[in-house]
Parts: C-alpha cells; sequence; structure tokens
C-alpha cells in the first residue's frame, strides 16, 4: 500500500469509526424511548394526571408530583434567575480585572461541577435546619437554586460576550452610562443566549431526585402543596418510589411517570431551541 | 475674513497605553464650524487621539492621559466634567456602520431617551429633522419601524451619523467613516460632511487621502504618535514642509 493509498484507507476508518460512534449514542437512546414508551403509554390518561398517590398501583396518580414539580420550577427560577444574570453581568462587564472577580470565576467553574447530591446536603443544612424552612418547597427551591446558579452564570457571561464592542461603543458615544448600555442594548440584544441557558438550567434541575431526597422531600405526599412551605414531592421522586417497589403495576406506573417528565424536559429543550433561532434571526452583525 | 475662535484644543498632549507611549505631546487648535482631517499611517495615534477628544478611551484598561483637551476652553478631562454631559456635546461616528439592531425610529432617537425625553412628538420631530440633516428622510420615512439592519452599508452609516446629531452635540467626531463604504455611498457622506461644517464642528480621522483632500479644511499629519504637521489643507498638500508629510501623502509610504 502505499502512502496515500493508507492516509485514505485510515480517513475512511475514522469516518466509520465517529459514525459507529454517534448510533451508539442514538440506538441505547431510541432502545429506551421505545422501551418506556411500551411499557408507560397505556397508563397516561386523565386519572393517572389527577390521582393523587395511592398503595394501589392502578389507583395512583402523579396529581402531588407534576405540582410539585412546578412549584419547584417556578420558586427556584424566581430565586435563580435573577441571582444569577446579575452575577453574570457583575463579571462580565464591571468585575473583570478584580482579584475577587478572578476568585469567583475560578469557584463558579468549580460550582458548576459539584455532585448534586453535595447541593441536597448543603440545602438541607442551611436551609432546612439553620433557616428552619424543614423538607419545604421553599428548601427544595432554594437548593435546586444553587444548582441552577452557575449554568445561568456561565450562559449570561458567554451571551454578553457575544455582544459585539461597536454597539457598546455606539451606546457610550450618544452619552449612555454603563448601566444604561447594559440594559437598553447589551441585555435585549443577548436575550435569546441568555434565555437559552435558563431554560437548560431548568431543564436540569426538573430531573433532579437526589438533593431533593436528602433535604427530606417525601415519595408520598396526600395533598398538593399550597404554599411553599409545605412538604412536596416532584416527578424523580416520584418515579424512584415506583421504581424500587417490587409490584410490576408500580413498573408501569413509573414508566407513565417518565413519559410525563421526559415531555417536560422536551417542552423546556423546544422553548429554548425556538427562542434561540427567533433571536439569532432578529440580532445579526 | 476675521478668524474663527478655537472649539477644540490639545495642550501638550500625552496618552498612554500602559507602557506604550501612544500620543506625544500634542499642541494643536481647532476652528469652530470647520472640517479638521487627521491623516497618517496605521499606528499613528489618529485615531487615539480622535477618541480622546470624547473619552473614549476611559474604558480602556492602562490607558492614561496627561496634558489638557480644552473644548470652548474649559478641560473635558477635569474631574467636574461628566463624561456622559461631554458626549452629548461631542459625538461620535465610527468606521463600521454601528446601528442598534432595533427600529430605524429607535435608532435616532436613542440618545433623546436616555436622557430622559419620553415625549413621542418631540422624538418624532427630533427623529425627522435628524434624518432630514443626513438625507435620509427620504429613504427611510416608510421603514421607520423596520430594522435598521434591513438598510445598506451607505444608510446605516448616514443613520449612525443622524443618531449622533439627533442630541444636538456641536462637534463630530469621525473615525474613518466610510472606510467600510462603496464609492457612491462614500461621495454621499462626503457631502453631507461638507453641508454639516455650517453647523458643526466636524473631525474626521481617514486614510484616504483625496477625501482629507476633499473634505477638510485643516489637515493634521500624525506619525509615530507625534503630530508631525498640521496647515491648511490646500497649504499641505501642494506645499508640505516636512519630507515626511511629502513622502506620506504622494504615497511613498503608509
Amino acid at each position: 500500500m502505499t502512502n496515500s493509498e493508507l492516509n485514505r484507507f485510515k480517513d475512511k476508518a475514522f469516518q466509520g469509526f465517529g459514525i459507529f460512534c454517534t448510533f451508539i449514542g442514538l440506538i441505547v437512546l431510541a432502545i429506551f424511548l421505545i422501551n418506556i414508551l411500551i411499557d408507560g403509554l397505556g397508563r397516561i390518561d386523565w386519572e393517572f394526571l389527577n390521582n393523587l398517590p395511592s398503595r394501589r398501583a392502578h389507583r395512583a396518580g402523579i396529581y402531588t408530583a407534576w405540582i410539585g414539580t412546578l412549584w419547584i420550577l417556578v420558586l427556584s427560577s424566581v430565586v435563580a434567575f435573577p441571582l444569577g444574570i446579575a452575577a453574570g453581568v457583575y463579571l462580565e462587564e464591571y468585575g473583570k480585572k478584580s482579584r475577587i472577580a478572578n476568585f469567583l470565576e475560578v469557584n463558579i467553574s468549580n460550582l458548576a461541577g459539584v455532585p448534586s447530591i453535595i447541593y441536597g446536603l448543603l440545602g438541607l443544612e442551611i436551609f432546612g435546619r439553620v433557616f428552619g424552612l424543614g423538607g419545604s418547597l421553599l428548601t427544595g427551591a432554594l437548593t435546586l437554586a444553587l444548582l441552577m446558579l452557575p449554568i445561568i452564570i456561565v450562559t449570561t457571561r458567554e451571551a454578553i460576550k457575544a455582544v459585539p464592542r461597536s454597539i457598546r461603543d455606539a451606546s457610550f458615544a450618544l452619552g449612555a452610562s454603563k448601566w444604561q448600555t447594559i440594559w437598553f442594548q447589551v441585555l435585549p440584544a443577548s436575550f435569546g443566549g441568555i434565555l437559552t441557558g435558563v431554560i437548560l438550567a431548568l431543564s436540569r434541575a426538573v430531573g433532579e431526585a437526589a438533593p431533593l431526597i436528602v433535604i427530606g422531600a417525601l415519595a408520598y405526599v396526600p395533598f398538593a402543596p399550597t404554599s411553599p412551605l409545605d412538604e412536596f414531592t416532584v416527578l424523580p421522586i416520584q418515579i424512584f418510589n415506583w421504581i424500587s417497589r417490587p409490584q410490576a403495576a408500580f413498573a408501569t406506573n413509573a414508566a407513565a411517570a417518565i413519559i410525563i417528565l421526559l415531555l417536560i424536559t422536551f417542552i423546556l429543550n423546544g422553548i429554548a431551541v425556538y427562542l434561540r433561532n427567533k433571536w439569532q434571526k432578529k440580532v445579526k452583525w | 475674513m476675521s478668524k474663527k475662535p478655537y472649539k477644540l484644543e490639545a495642550r501638550n498632549l500625552n496618552a498612554y497605553y500602559g507602557g506604550f507611549h501612544a500620543l506625544k505631546d500634542i499642541n494643536i487648535a481647532m476652528e469652530e464650524k470647520a472640517v479638521t482631517a487627521f491623516i497618517g499611517p496605521s499606528g499613528c495615534g489618529k485615531s487615539t487621539f480622535l477618541r480622546t477628544l470624547n473619552r473614549m478611551n476611559d474604558y480602556i484598561d492602562g490607558f492614561r492621559v496627561e496634558g489638557d483637551i480644552l473644548l470652548d476652553g474649559r478641560d473635558i478631562y477635569n474631574k467636574d466634567i461628566r463624561v456622559d454631559e461631554l458626549r452629548k456635546e461631542v459625538g461620535m461616528v465610527f468606521q463600521k456602520p454601528n446601528p442598534f439592531p432595533k427600529t430605524v425610529f429607535e435608532n435616532v432617537v436613542y440618545g433623546l431617551k436616555i436622557q430622559g425625553i419620553k415625549d413621542k412628538k418631540v422624538l418624532a420631530e427630533a427623529a425627522e429633522s435628524s434624518l432630514r440633516k443626513t438625507a435620509l428622510w427620504e429613504e427611510v420615512k416608510d421603514k421607520m419601524d423596520k430594522s435598521a439592519l434591513a438598510l445598506s452599508g451607505g444608510q446605516q452609516q448616514r443613520l449612525c451619523i443622524a443618531r449622533a446629531l439627533a442630541i444636538s452635540p456641536s462637534v463630530v467626531l469621525m473615525d474613518e467613516p466610510t472606510s467600510a463604504l462603496d464609492p457612491i455611498s462614500t461621495a454621499k457622506i462626503e457631502e453631507l460632511i461638507y453641508e454639516l461644517k455650517n453647523d458643526y464642528t466636524i473631525v474626521i480621522v481617514t486614510h484616504n487621502m483625496q477625501q482629507a483632500g476633499r473634505v477638510s479644511d485643516q489637515t493634521a499629519f500624525f506619525y509615530m504618535g507625534e503630530l508631525v504637521e498640521y496647515a491648511k489643507t490646500k497649504t499641505m498638500f501642494t506645499s508640505p514642509k516636512h519630507e515626511r508629510t511629502q513622502n506620506y501623502i504622494t504615497g511613498r509610504f503608509g
């Protein structure tokens, strides 16, 4: 074999290997999805969504779980969005060179890598015990907000960084202050990117079970929560609970709940993709 | 003919980017309602000098200025001067058209809106009169609610000029305003500069010698951070005093 033939062969071989790797991922995902759909799709009906948990599998529903998930989503967003976006703006626009900013930057990257169960322990101690919020929705939401913060901060910074210098110059040259420039030009122009990060953070938070189990979220909550201080459960915990029971009927319930959880995640991701495309079309440099 | 008063003056001006000495002992006085052109090879300091005139370099880390820049006799680097107030007086147009990704209307009135002017009638009138001054009104009056990014490059640059004029500055700084434009758009901008000098003091940085010759009354030649020669444009282009100036304007280097 000549050298160039060898090179061509290597090229082909690597291409084949790449396709193989891609398909492994896709096939596993497809098998998983099909499996879940076969197991659970027949179980989903109006009653399943509206029933309270029960010891009898066919009467058990996910009403308290999806209401809890909704509460958690809203509460943790309310906390994490303003904090995360403000922190991102500070780090990118104001604190660029200071030693504190450097220190914060390194630690935010570290935070993004901390296992979620550690956040659960932190939330249990600080929000649950020190603040005395116990195993309430608020404790869960604050804990998940911590989990979401690094993602939101990082994507906010990336989005802000993508706004060209020339737009800031134009704003400053017209007599705008730094804050006016950020508020009227930088944030609107980076809004699509920030929103994408926010939604990705949300869809991560919605799937978390570990930190919430640690803070004491329960699988059996007889009533849907009505205030942030109520006890709660969420879909992942409900799924975890059902999966660990011996009866086959509960496994079917779990599969059905997984479909609902996946649906929520897909919808959130879909919104993220839609918003990103919409804003990218509007803002062209 | 009586001599016009000086609008802008630099006295013993030195500027540094960290350890780099970018402007060396600049002394220059620019007349009111006239066009002054800054020429010179890349990196000679002409843009840096232009940007010290409205303190656009303030946000650059390690940039510092020594000496005085006087606008109507007042030092603009004085502590009492508020940068945003200064920039309302000294507008700026950039090398590449940089409209905001908003409507044409929002672009023109941005400077007024951030001053807190909300009256729709005032804003609409200001928008129309600024766009008329840049001969853009007829072209965009039906597109006021369309994105400014949909305009052509030349229109965008005239929009940027209109946007600068809307806050009624007395000085307009232009940093190579036509370098990203085609010849026809360039001609329009040059025509515009010629008309604007009836009402505004204009300082323009240009790489284009012919442009300096066409639009300016005075020309300043910068080289390696120094102001080599400053004279009436006609004089400079016909009988430059310094050899370096002559070499540059005849295209022997640059």
